[in-house]
């Protein structure tokens, strides 16, 4: 069982995001505009679309999700489901929708995530057994997990500051030359990223994901649908997941992540090699976590993530492009949005269509999508055929 | 003396014996009668062999930071001011989340640690950790 080449994704549609969301905004509105802009983008009308997987919003959050998002949007579909995986959940509806495909439930699947954030919200933990052991000392939202990581990195392995900046100020280079990047108007130095305020020790502001508001979505489709796209299909050759913790406390190790297995399972479903990739796109809540994820993704030796991207240039005319869009650190963070950020920016590399930063002859990516603190991983491999 | 106005915890029946053991200023964890091994949280089945027969035992209350961080910027408006946040590895094996009390710039890495309860209410202790 594989669901190498089972299916392909066909269009994209992604939102400029919103540093406020505008008086008429509201998350629904967000998905149904994605949505349309997915749908033509792939030369499919809406009744094409059968399969449908959305991302919860935490502005409009509620029980028994997929039915109402899908009928604001006047769906009719096969197979419907909230992934509810962190900021995993964009990668891991492309595996899900490629299963139901191969499965024989539906062949055009509208996977969308869209929402709202505003300055200074907050958002407390939903799960009692975090409000219990982790509220009460103040380990709330994500940023205290992900300094943990970093500091414990740089305990085993001498991991220093400006090497985590130089992920940020690459990134920032590929976002230079991304018209949808919320930071895209000045480059970004290792000593402006060292000289921003420092929010909890050892990452500083330009480390972090700024929270904003938008939406991304993407067509997955069956062999025969893709056949007629508008664009090249970019297939699905290769997917693997992996989660052994919620809380970072309780993770059996703050340095090797469960990517690894989600990466692993993905390299040997797809049946190619790190080195074959022309590109990767790994998640970037924090710089640390880009660091983290090219080590036990296999780009590099556990422990020499610091090393690797002060050596490799990783912009989209580098020797290891990475998060050609600029990642979500210059991107933006538009709630799971951010996290498709990844998936919509491999897609347009592999067709040809990523303009002035497009890498040269891009034929296969790797995107790993992360959840939580370094909780649920979802490798892809995808690729165009020639 | 001003309300306090952070989260507290709210105990399930699972985890009861652990607050009412830090209300009287005992550190207690379940141990697994079936593997061994202590556990934390408190659960009704052993994470590791899945076994039910869980008993609660008095523990060293000593262990080393794991990892910590000073949050400068809280993602809740009741911390006001920097505090350390840590996960602490205890001599028994299992981690916590926790804070140490102590200045930010005292604390590192493998810092041995010892337990220390906070009544932040007359209601509810919260067990941080100090340098040992």
């Amino acid at each position: 069982m594989s669901l190498k080449g089972k299916a392909a994704a066909i269009g994209i549609g992604e939102l400029k995001p919103m540093k406020e969301p505008g008086p008429a905004t509201t998350a629904l509105g967000l998905m149904a505009e994605v949505a349309a802009e997915a749908i033509a983008d792939a030369g499919l009308d809406k009744r094409d679309i059968d399969g449908f997987l959305v991302g919860m919003p935490f502005s409009d959050p509620g029980f028994i999700y997929p039915a109402s998002a899908a009928e604001v949007m006047g769906l009719r579909v096969k197979m419907l489901n909230v992934v509810d995986i962190g900021g995993a959940s964009p990668a891991g509806m492309i595996w899900r929708a490629a299963a139901a495909i191969d499965a024989g439930m539906c062949s055009a699947v509208l996977c969308v995530v869209a929402d709202m954030n505003r300055a200074g919200d907050q958002r407390p933990p939903t799960v009692s057994v975090q409000r219990e052991f982790e509220s009460p000392y103040g380990n709330i939202g994500a940023n205290c997990g992900y300094a943990m990581i970093a500091n414990r990195h740089m305990f085993e392995f001498g991991t220093t500051s400006a090497q985590l900046a130089k992920v940020a100020v690459d990134q920032r280079s590929n976002a230079l030359k991304n018209p949808l990047a919320t930071f895209n108007d000045k480059p970004l130095t290792i000593a402006e990223v060292l000289g921003s305020r420092m929010i909890v020790d050892p990452l500083h502001l330009y480390e972090i994901v700024s929270p904003v508001t938008g939406g991304a979505a993407v067509i997955v489709a069956s062999p025969e649908i893709a056949k007629r796209a508008k664009h090249p299909p970019i297939w699905l050759l290769g997917a693997g997941e992996y989660a052994d913790h919620a809380t970072i406390t309780y993770a059996p190790s703050l340095t090797e992540s469960p990517i690894k297995i989600a990466a692993d399972t993905a390299f040997k479903m797809a049946g190619v090699e790190r080195k074959d990739m022309n590109f990767v796109c790994p998640y970037d809540c924090y710089t640390i976590t880009v660091v983290v994820t090219l080590e036990d993704a296999g780009f590099c030796k556990k422990g020499q993530g610091g090393r690797f991207v002060e050596e490799h240039d990783l912009t989209y005319r580098g020797d290891f492009p990475c998060n050609t869009h600029g990642g979500q650190l210059s991107f933006g963070q538009p709630g799971l949005a951010g996290g498709m950020s990844h998936v919509t920016e491999a897609i347009r590399q592999l067709m040809g269509r990523g303009g002035e930063r497009q890498v040269k002859g891009a034929q296969l990516g790797y995107v790993n999508g992360n959840g939580g603190i370094m909780s649920e991983q979802v490798g892809l491999v995808l690729e165009r055929r020639s | 003396m001003s309300e306090y106005l952070k989260p507290l915890p709210k105990p399930s029946p699972t985890s009861r014996p652990f607050w009412d053991a830090a209300r009287r200023h005992e550190l207690k964890l379940q141990r697994c009668a079936g593997c061994g091994k202590f556990i934390f949280y408190p659960r009704t089945r052993c994470p590791y062999c899945f076994g039910d027969q869980l008993e609660w035992r008095a523990v060293s209350g000593r262990g080393k930071v794991y990892s910590y961080t000073v949050v400068r910027r809280a993602s809740h408006r009741a911390f006001t001011d920097p505090y350390v946040l840590a996960i602490v590895e205890l001599e028994e094996g299992p981690r916590m989340t926790t804070n140490i009390v102590a200045a930010p710039e005292s604390v590192r890495v493998d810092l041995p640690v010892v337990v220390h309860f906070d009544d932040v209410t007359p209601e509810n202790t919260l067990v941080k950790f100090k340098p040992a």
